[in-house]
């Protein structure tokens, strides 16, 4: 890497110090990255003695909201239930990854039209383009990611959110839904592919 | 079929068909001792706040400042493939500066930088542009502000 001082940590990727919310073992983690300073050659690699696995998280209980209302399609009227859930945990966090192509507040009308394409409809005629609809996943993955850290009451384990989001919400089931539509109707892949993981069906 | 981010053999599958630039040299410095060290932290997280923002694709070498009371960050790394579980709960995951400060605090550190900078981790094959440009260019920065050790956080 060209480094001249590097801590080799076996975490999963986006989890550079390894565990959220565990503020004694990512203080570990920088002091044994910290104490490569009193190297005096180099360049030295050093291995962090705890490893963590991408695969042996627990499945993430967050309780959802019951039906509401009726008339709209579960998708929809569970991302409108999950509005506050989403809202206590910006307050808390300050922070969103919300926005890359549309706001919280768009997050139903937007699932609205993840259901119409699993029914059918045509990506194109909802307004959606290749760059839109990847952008939009991305916001309703990152809504319902960000509220469940909110109604979690573990600690948030590698993909635990990911999983969740796909297996058990109406949400993730309608946009894997959309996705498959897509994909049978012989759709570009570059456009149906990123809606999901490689490997969710 | 596993999902792709959680595989490590797919990963390393794939890693393989990357290109690694070869570095020529490494320069190594003796550090200050920590306790009167400034130290910044330079992800590769593209961390970014409203306004702003990183271009998908492997072309955009750019950097973005995050000054030390910055809370509202965006994480720029997109990839459908990624989870950003972590950094959703904490963004201590990927940008340690709640644990900096307390470092700070606790006189581990001599002191925490005003600035600190972000960058796209999807880079070109060859890292030209962050090595000939953008990445000189944020050192700089980083010298002017007497920083004396910068903690690398790749993602």
């Amino acid at each position: 890497m060209g480094v001249p001082r590097a801590l080799y940590t076996d975490f999963p990727l986006g989890l550079s110090l390894g565990k959220p919310d565990d503020k004694e073992f990512q203080t570990q983690v920088m002091l044994s990255a910290f104490e490569l300073l009193k190297e005096t050659k180099g360049p030295v690699i050093r291995d962090f003695p705890v490893s963590i696995s991408a695969t042996d998280s627990e499945p993430l209980n967050c309780a959802l909201p019951a039906r509401l209302n009726p008339d709209l399609h579960p998708a929809v009227d569970e991302a409108q239930a999950l509005k506050a859930a989403y809202q206590r945990a910006l307050e808390k966090s300050k922070k969103t990854s919300v926005g890359m192509r549309i706001s919280a507040v768009d997050i139903p009308d937007a699932l609205a039209k993840f259901a119409q394409i699993a029914e059918g409809e045509h990506w194109e005629t909802l307004g959606f383009s290749a760059e839109s609809i990847y952008g939009t996943v991305h916001d309703i993955r990152s809504y319902y990611e960000e509220l469940a850290c909110e109604l979690a009451e573990v600690p948030i384990e590698p993909w635990a959110t990911e999983q969740w989001f796909y297996e058990q919400t109406e949400a993730g089931d309608v946009v894997l839904k959309a996705r498959r539509a897509m994909r049978d109707k012989h759709v570009a892949q570059e456009v149906w592919f990123g809606l999901a993981p490689a490997g969710r069906e | 079929m596993s999902i792709f981010g959680k595989d490590d053999k797919a990963i390393a599958k794939f890693s393989e068909t990357l290109p690694i630039p070869e570095f020529p040299q490494c320069d190594f410095n003796a550090a200050k001792p920590l306790n009167a060290s400034k130290v910044a932290i330079v992800t590769t997280a593209a961390l970014h706040q409203d306004g702003a923002g990183f271009a998908l694709g492997d072309s955009d070498h750019h950097y973005e400042t995050l000054s030390s009371s910055a809370k509202n960050l965006k994480l720029g790394h997109h990839s459908v493939n990624f989870d950003r579980g972590g950094f959703a709960a904490d963004m201590n995951v990927v940008f340690p500066i709640d644990r900096l400060q307390e470092m700070a605090s606790a006189g581990i550190i001599g002191a925490v930088a005003k600035n600190h900078y972000s960058f796209a981790g999807n880079q070109s094959a060859t890292v030209s542009e962050i090595r000939l440009d953008s990445g000189p260019d944020c050192a700089k920065r980083m010298l002017d502000e007497q920083v004396d050790v910068v903690l690398l956080t790749g993602t």
